[in-house]
């Protein structure tokens, strides 16, 4: 029993527990139950068939791709917000926080009309050979812009809390600044970094509303996971959508364990700050 | 921020130019692109237009269930925050990692997946779709489903916020408060809640633009119908591939403005809790 002298711990967690059974175990078990009626052989040929396969081939490397995208840019982000005065910084450091805010399906309207070959970018990019809307490469957009700030807002704070008293030592002893990042000043954030890299990779293996509108949804092409699950449905064939979704699931649970596991890391290595 | 005296590693004149001049491209184009091209296309056509494109009533029906759905779903995942960060906040527990990683959970899961899997509880086939049913209440394809969806996609978010905060402020006010002989709720009313004030207002305001936002699980359990089960995010799509990209950009600048808003409030909240956090 808690030993505290406040009153509520018994009607706070029985409300909690209660609604979260009920909102997000309930369902979630529904899902996994559901599969069981097909059988382990009939899931595995479900999940492993080829629409399927290439449905989560295009989704784990778009989400590779959008998260290494956003390993560099969110580095670069974040240092320039940490470690530089300029005008404008608050807009910026506001601006990150734009894709978190912003509908899914407003991205996506947006990135296609910036894409499409008569809009913004599309204009100018579509005439140099490089197709990003109704093409790979704009899941890979997507997916790269509604995880953009999982990396910056992972790292900033820990930039932020740096002393900058390594560093001096490591000038001291004559090491130039690419060696004083790279063995004194990367070290320090690659906890920090690594966690916003695994959030924004699981966030992209899940996204949905920003990918359709761009991607142009050809199976075996740009067709993603999730969708193929949507598609299922449309088509009354609940069984084989609840397998795929049983698999994003997994992947969705083994994502927590590993960025928890990088928490737990991060607590007993990292620098008490 | 105090500036450092000494030259650290990137205060360079190349270094400087080089990263800022990254971090704005990117931000200009990645983000603010998108921001630009909704309004461009919205107001296309003047601002009359746009009032009318805003003033069709299926539109107009998305907004109201849109508002209708938030309405409900703010407050209940407020409760479930306040009443979660109570429990774990204040109290020692077997299994409170566990529990706090559960909370967190709706996070990682994809909305498609939520979706389809309240479609197994409440759909005819489902656990207690059937059921319902038999007794006239339809949750699925309706709005009781649209209101559900929104509740799971958007759980975590109030505790998220204010978790931190209440833990970091321990329990020696409210042990002051009710040594003096105020009640259990009349301390968190009068104790507790002023204290995490801007959390939870922040909170509050994430939720209610999810819940607004809220598009792959809504899309599942909403079953689409015009006029009737469409929220704006929906609505967006329906417009969208009927090729009446004016509509579907006049109904994006709603959702879009609601996000601009959400991030005015963080930086109030931020301004007024300079020790808050993240």
């Amino acid at each position: 029993m808690p030993r505290s002298p406040l009153p509520g711990f018994r009607l706070a967690l029985g409300l909690t527990l209660a609604y979260l059974g009920v909102i997000v175990l309930l369902p979630l078990a529904a899902l996994v139950l559901e599969t069981r009626g097909m059988g382990a052989a009939r899931f595995i040929a479900v999940v492993t068939g080829d629409r399927a396969l290439a449905a989560f081939r295009i989704t784990v490397l778009a989400a590779l791709a959008a998260t290494a995208l956003n390993a560099i840019l969110g580095l670069a982000l974040a240092w320039a917000l940490v470690r530089y005065e300029f005008p404008g910084k608050r807009l910026l450091d506001a601006l990150v926080d734009v894709p978190f805010a912003l509908p899914t399906a407003v991205a996506g309207v947006a990135l296609t009309a910036l894409f499409a070959g008569n809009g913004w970018y599309g204009s100018v990019l579509e005439p140099l050979g490089v197709k990003v809307a109704y093409a790979p490469l704009g899941i890979v957009v997507a997916m790269a812009f509604t995880s953009l700030p999982f990396v910056v807002r992972s790292v900033q704070p820990v930039l932020q809390d740096l002393t900058g008293d390594y560093e001096e030592a490591a000038e001291t002893l004559g090491a130039g600044p690419w060696r004083i990042f790279r063995s004194v000043l990367f070290p320090e954030i690659f906890p920090a970094f690594l966690a916003g890299c695994s959030l924004a990779f699981a966030r992209s293996l899940g996204e949905f509303g920003a990918v359709i509108f761009i991607a142009g949804n050809q199976p075996f092409r740009t067709e993603i996971a999730a969708l193929l699950v949507f598609i299922r449905l449309e088509e009354y064939d609940y069984q084989t959508a609840a397998a795929i979704a049983t698999v994003l699931l997994a992947a969705a649970f083994l994502m927590l364990l590993v960025t928890n596991a990088i928490q737990l890391w991060r607590l007993r290595y990292g620098r008490p700050s | 921020m105090s500036r450092q005296a000494r030259p650290r590693v990137g205060d360079s004149l190349l270094a400087r130019t080089l990263i800022i001049g990254a971090a704005v491209s990117i931000a200009a184009l990645l983000i603010g692109g998108p921001l630009a091209v909704i309004f461009s296309e919205a107001f296309r056509a003047g601002f009359g237009p746009y009032l009318e494109n805003l003033a069709t009533p299926d539109t107009r029906h998305a907004i109201l269930l849109t508002v209708a759905t938030a309405l409900v779903a703010v407050p209940v995942n407020t409760a479930f925050g306040i009443a979660a960060a109570w429990a774990i906040a204040k109290f020692e527990f077997r299994g409170k990692g566990l529990l706090t990683a559960l909370i967190e959970l709706p996070f990682s899961v994809s909305p498609i997946v939520a979706g389809v899997a309240y479609l197994f509880v409440y759909g005819a086939q489902g656990w207690l779709g059937p059921w319902l049913l038999d007794h006239g209440i339809k949750v699925m394809f309706a709005y009781p489903a649209i209101v559900l969806a929104s509740l799971f996609v958007t759980a975590p978010f109030v505790a998220r916020e204010i978790l931190p905060l209440m833990q970091a402020q321990g329990s020696a006010e409210e042990e002051a408060a009710l040594t003096l002989g105020a009640s259990g709720w009349r301390t968190l009313w009068s104790v507790t809640l002023p204290n995490i004030r801007w959390a939870l207002l922040y909170g509050v305001v994430l939720t209610n633009a999810r819940v607004m936002g809220e598009f792959g699980a809504v899309s599942v359990v909403s079953g689409n119908i015009r006029g009737v089960t469409n929220t704006l995010p929906l609505q967006i799509e329906l417009l969208y591939h009927d090729y009446n990209s004016a509509g579907a950009f006049a109904a994006a600048t709603v959702l879009a403005a609601i996000a601009l808003l959400t991030i005015v409030a963080k930086i109030i909240v931020e301004r007024n809790e300079p020790a808050r956090a993240g």
